[in-house]
This record gives structure tokens, sequence and C-alpha cells, in this order.
């Protein structure tokens, strides 16, 4: 495979690759080395401990946000995966019409309208509504991402239903398939792929987000970022640095696991 | 190429000869074997494009297809014939006219609730099923028990040759075993009509010529009402009991392979069934069927011709190139040797009229002598009585 014209052997080509790796990888690595540093400062090195995860395991405040966190991504990964495969469908199972532009940017817009915007409408109109209705739950920040979510269980949906042969819906439908079976026993295994890459984007999404949630959360709903933003204020330990790392391997953990259900499934 | 196929034709045909499977002997009088399965009645589609622009794609077709025929659709690419088995089907809906099953509308009627089933041109197998999954998912879909199902699909697997593979994935099988596959499923929940748009296209010469007599077996074993789309004029010839000659969005002719290839009933049609030489000239007199003409060069000929000619117009005469025979002297035309193409089982001579045209005679070779014939020889050509026929334009 090694020709003239690989991009390997363009001259520069390894010494920008590591470069770029560099400047990616060696904050994380910086971070995980300093979550096992023995002293309280996060930049000098004294001496290997578990020190910070057993403090962190015993923070409350972390634990309690960490679970609020997942509690959150959870049910809007599932709400907006829902949400979108349904949108999906819709935009793709359709012949072109004047307007159908419009409807994508309609789902799309959480990707186009800068997060602090958004924010911000949605603590104007969410503390209107918490003053009628006394409600001051985890709704609004379920609902919130749940829709800033949607965009991104959207996409990879979207772009399996494109690649799906229409004429496999046909036939199903000529070998006696309702429109409710033919989606149960043709388009919904064929659209299982999709639909994992979008729940798994859509969970790692919310679990990351710090704008809407900070703006939206009420008193005492912190959840592990806002948790950590709010730490930063005060001292830095290597406290910060373990409960990043356990987030970091943790979500590898995830993104490996849905790849490999995915795989099978294809 | 032709005689070949047209062999194969024969052959085909003196299967299909044999008493048919008639599970109604009782009442097998000739109101029910004339009965048609589908019948299409002055059905137009017109499909709006943006704009202005808009395709007719079926112009007012009507056409009845009988009970347990092999019916064929021919015609170019685009003359709407997918369009008219899509309507049949029930994938879309005429914008005029009307489409009976067996004397009933079926306009009402979604798809999934018309006894029809359809073999797709890019086959359209599940691919997240096995083979056998495949076959039983139209029964499965109408809810029939699990060990009907199993039964009738091992049952398919047998008539298509496909036992040892039932449990592989579409995916890891041939494209012939793919297509068979595609017919089995198809064929599985015992549709009254089974549609097959261009099932052959995709297959190489010698499958392809497997597969057309693997589908008159097929056809002939379960008794189906077979409706055949293909742009293939010799698979039309070998394969139909009725052709319709289709050309945007009409059907020009609807008859027996014999009719349309020895009395085509215009010039598309003639010029699109197998090879033929055109000759121009003047109707002396008509009537009976007959017709004589008076040909540019002078002879008068006698051919056979529909209703509506009249003495003293101008007529487009058609002559197969088996059906003229080159002479040496004088015959109807005269003209000069171009070029002698040698086929194996024939030679095909052509001819520089004196007139200006080109005109090609075929000859049944032997082993024992040549054609006869060098290029430039100066010859003449002999039309039989029978040979020729008068052409709407
Ligand atoms: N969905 C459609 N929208 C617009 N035009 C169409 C559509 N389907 C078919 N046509 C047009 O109708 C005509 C007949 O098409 P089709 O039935 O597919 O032809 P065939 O199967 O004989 O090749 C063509 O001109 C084609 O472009
Ligand atoms: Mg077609």
């Amino acid at each position: 495979m090694a020709n003239r014209f690989d991009v390997r052997r363009q001259n520069g080509f390894v010494s920008v690759a590591m470069l770029c790796f560099f400047l990616l990888y060696l904050p994380i690595a910086t971070l995980v080395v300093y979550a096992f540093n023995d002293n309280d400062s996060v930049v000098i090195w004294k001496g290997f401990s578990l020190r910070w995860f057993h403090i962190a395991w015993n923070n409350a405040l972390v634990i309690e946000s960490s679970i609020r966190s997942f509690q959150i991504a959870a049910v809007a990964a599932v709400l907006a995966t829902i949400t979108a495969t349904m949108a999906a469908l819709a935009t793709t199972r359709t012949k072109p019409y004047p307007g159908l532009t419009l409807k994508y940017a309609f789902i799309n817009q959480p990707l186009m309208v800068p997060e602090i915007v958004t924010a911000v409408a949605l603590l104007i109109v969410f503390s209107r509504i918490k003053i009628w209705t006394g409600y001051s739950g985890l709704g609004y920040l379920v609902a919130a991402h749940t829709a800033f979510c949607i965009p991104f269980a959207y996409l990879p949906i979207r772009a399996r239903l494109e690649s799906m042969d229409l004429s496999l819906e046909t036939a199903a439908a000529d070998l006696y398939a309702t429109k409710w079976k033919t989606f149960r026993h043709v388009t919904l295994p064929l659209l299982w792929p999709g639909i994992l890459a979008g729940l798994m984007l859509a969970f790692v999404v919310s679990l990351d987000d710090v704008v809407i949630t900070e703006f939206v959360k009420s008193g005492g709903q912190d959840t592990l970022p806002t948790y950590m933003l709010g730490q930063l204020r005060r001292t830095v330990t290597p406290e910060v640095n373990a409960i990043s790392t356990a987030f970091l391997v943790l979500s590898i953990g995830i993104v490996t696991a849905f790849f490999f259900i995915s795989r099978k499934r294809t | 190429m032709f005689s070949h196929s047209y062999h194969l034709m024969v052959r085909i045909k003196l299967v299909s000869r044999l008493p048919p499977v008639n599970d109604h002997a009782g009442e097998g009088n000739i109101l029910t074997a004339i009965r048609p399965a589908v019948e299409a009645k002055g059905v137009t589609r017109i499909f709006r494009g943006t704009g202005q622009d808009s395709v007719r794609a079926l112009d007012n077709v009507s056409v009845a297809i009988r009970e347990n025929e092999f019916f064929t659709l021919l015609g170019p690419s685009g003359c709407g014939k997918t369009t008219l088995l899509r309507l049949i089907a029930g994938f879309d809906y005429p914008t005029d006219g009307e489409i009976q099953l067996y004397g009933q509308d079926i306009a009402p009627l979604p798809p999934f609730k018309r006894p029809v089933n359809t073999v797709f041109q890019s086959y359209a197998l599940f691919p997240h099923m096995t083979v056998a999954e495949n076959i039983g998912f139209g029964l499965k879909m109408l809810g029939k028990p699990k060990a009907e199902i199993e039964a009738r699909v091992d049952a398919m697997l047998k008539l298509v040759h496909m036992q040892e593979l039932k449990n592989r994935r579409t995916s890891q099988i041939s494209g012939g075993q793919q297509q068979r596959v595609a017919l089995a499923r198809a064929l599985a929940p015992q549709p009254k009509v089974l549609l097959l748009d261009e099932p052959l296209s995709a297959l190489d010469y010698k499958l392809r010529k497997e597969m057309q007599i693997e589908l008159k077996r097929l056809q002939h074993e379960t008794g189906i009402t077979f409706i055949f789309v293909t742009h293939d004029q010799e698979e039309a010839l070998t394969m139909s009991d009725r052709i319709a000659v289709m050309s945007a969005g009409n059907i020009l002719q609807v008859g027996t392979p014999w009719d349309v290839y020895d009395h085509p009933a215009e010039r598309f049609v003639a010029d699109f069934i197998g090879e033929t030489n055109f000759l121009t000239g003047m109707v002396e007199s008509a009537g009976n069927g007959q017709a004589r003409i008076a040909l540019r060069s002078g002879a008068k000929i006698c051919a056979t011709a529909a209703a509506g000619f009249r003495a003293g117009g101008n007529a487009t005469l058609m002559v197969r190139p088996e059906h003229a025979k080159l002479v040496k002297g004088r015959g109807d035309l005269t003209g000069t040797i171009e070029t002698i193409v040698y086929f194996g089982t024939d030679t095909h001579i052509h001819v520089r009229l004196d007139e200006g045209d080109v005109f090609m005679v075929r000859q049944q070779n032997s082993r024992s002598a040549s054609c006869g014939f060098e290029n430039g020889d100066k010859v003449g050509i002999s039309i039989g009585d029978d040979a020729a026929q008068v052409l709407k334009d």
C-alpha cells in the first residue's frame, strides 16, 4: 500500500503529526499524572498517591453531583434519541419540498445558535415558569439537555437512514407488512447502529455540558461539571484531577461499550 | 445470435404446451380460461416535475392479462414498464383510470393488502435476515403459524434449489443465488400475480439463460400469473405466452411472440423486435387482410395487411431477413452484395439495393457448401407471397 503518493512519505508529515498528538494529549496526560500527586499542588510533583481519589470518593457533593449528571444525561439522551429518530424519519422518508431545508435548520438549531444565548433565554423563560408553577425540580435541566442533544442524536441517525436502500421498505410493504410492521421488522433493525451512535453522542454531550446547566439549574442542582467549576473558584487541589480522571475512564468505557454493541448489530 | 434463442424458444414452448395444472378442473370452462387476472382500464400516470414540465409515464393504457399466463411488458428504457408494475403492486397510484384484479378495482387496497408480490430488479433482500428468514417474511407478516411457515420455506428452498444455503446471510451468497432467494421470497405467500421487474438484467449471459428456463419452470409448476418486465426482445420472445410492446407510455401491440415477431402492427414494433428490412411502396389493391404493393423498383409483391389500408396510399413494408431469398439473376429486388457475415448457424448477407438502401438476407448454413455468393456479386432478392407485412407508421 505504501505507494509514492502515500501521505506518510511527505516531508515533515511525521513531525507535524507528532506535534498535533503532543498538543492534544499532553494536557490530558498531565492531568492524569497529577491526579496521583501526593501534594496539595497541581503543578509540583511530590510522589505517587491515591489520596485524592480517596478524598473525592468520600466527598458527598462529588458523588451527589455525579449521580445527578448521569440521571440527567440518561433521561435526556433517551428522550433526544427518540425525538431525533422521529425527526430523521420524517425528513428522509419524503420527497424534497420547499421548506425542508428550513426544517433541517430548525432541528439543528442548537448547533448554530451560541450556547450562551440559549442559556440566557432559558434562564429567563424558566424563571417565569418556576414562579407560575412553583415547580423547581430537575425537569428544567432534563428539558434543556434534551433540546440541545437532539441534533447530536439526529445527525448519525439521518446519515444511516439516507444510506438505507428504500426498496427494502417497499419490499416489506409488498410482503404484507403494514407500516408499523415494516418499521418494526425492517427499518428499526437496520437503523440500530445509527440510533446507538446517536444515543451515545447525546449522552456524552449532556454529561459534559456546563454553560446551559449553569444558567438553568436551581440551588443544590449542581452537576459534576458545574460542581468542579465552582471548586475552581476556590483553591485548586488534585482532587479536581482525580475526578476528571475518573470521568475520562468512564467516558472511554461507555464509548467503547457502545462501539462494540453497535458493531455486533451490523 | 438470434436463431440460437429461437431454438430455445421452441424448446420452452414445447414444455409449456403440457396440460396446465388446474385446481378447478370441474369448472374449467371457457369463461374461467379467459378470465383476466389483471386488467388496466385507461390507466394514465403523469409525474409532475418541478415547474411546468411533467412526464406522461403512462398514457391511457388498457391491457388485460390472463390468469396463469406468462405475460411480458417489453419496451425500451423509460417507456413506462416499471411505472405500470408499481401501479399494479400498489406502490404508486394512477392519475386516471382503473386497475382491476379479478374484476375488482384495487385502488382502495394498500400494497400490503394486495395478493400480488414483486421480484425487484435490485432484489431488495433484507440484509439483517438469513435466506430462510427472507423467504418466510411474507408468511410471518400474514400471521401464519410457525410450523406452516417452516414447511413452506423448506418447500420454496427446494423449489429454487437452495436448501444448503438456508441459514446464510444474504450478503454471503452470489448474485444468482440472491436472485433465487428473491424469487422464492415473492412466491412463498402464493400470490395471485407475480411481478418481475427486469429480474435477470444484473446476471451474466450464461446465468441469465439458465434463469430464463428456471423462471419458465417455476411459472409452470406454481401456476401463478407472471408479469415480467424486460427491455430485451430476445428474452421476451423466448419466455412469454404473450407480449405487450410498449413505447413512450403506450402499449402498441399485444400478442404471442409469433404475433409480434411475424405480424407486427407498427413500424416501431417491427424495428424493436428482431432484425427487419423496411421497404416503401404504393398500395395497388387491398382487402381481406392482403394487399398488393408496387415497390419503388417496379416489382409488385403480396403482403399481409391490417384493415384500413386503401389503394393509392403510400405504405411501409417489412420483410424479415430470414424470409427473403437471394437468387442469381433477377428477383423482386436487385442489388450488389456489400458484406457477408458468418454466424455459425447462419450467414447474414447485406445487399446494397439499386435504389440505394441496404437489405439484409439471412441464410441457413449447411456443412457441405458455402453460402454460394461473393462480395460484389450482382444478385436478386426474391420475396415470397407470405414474407412481407404492411405496417402502420
Ligand atoms: N417518481 C418519478 N418521478 C418523475 N418521473 C418519473 C418517476 N418515475 C418514473 N418517471 C418517468 O416516467 C417515465 C417511465 O419510467 P419507468 O416506468 O421507470 O420506465 P421503464 O421502467 O420502462 O424504464 C420515465 O420518463 C421516467 O423518467
Ligand atoms: Mg424500469
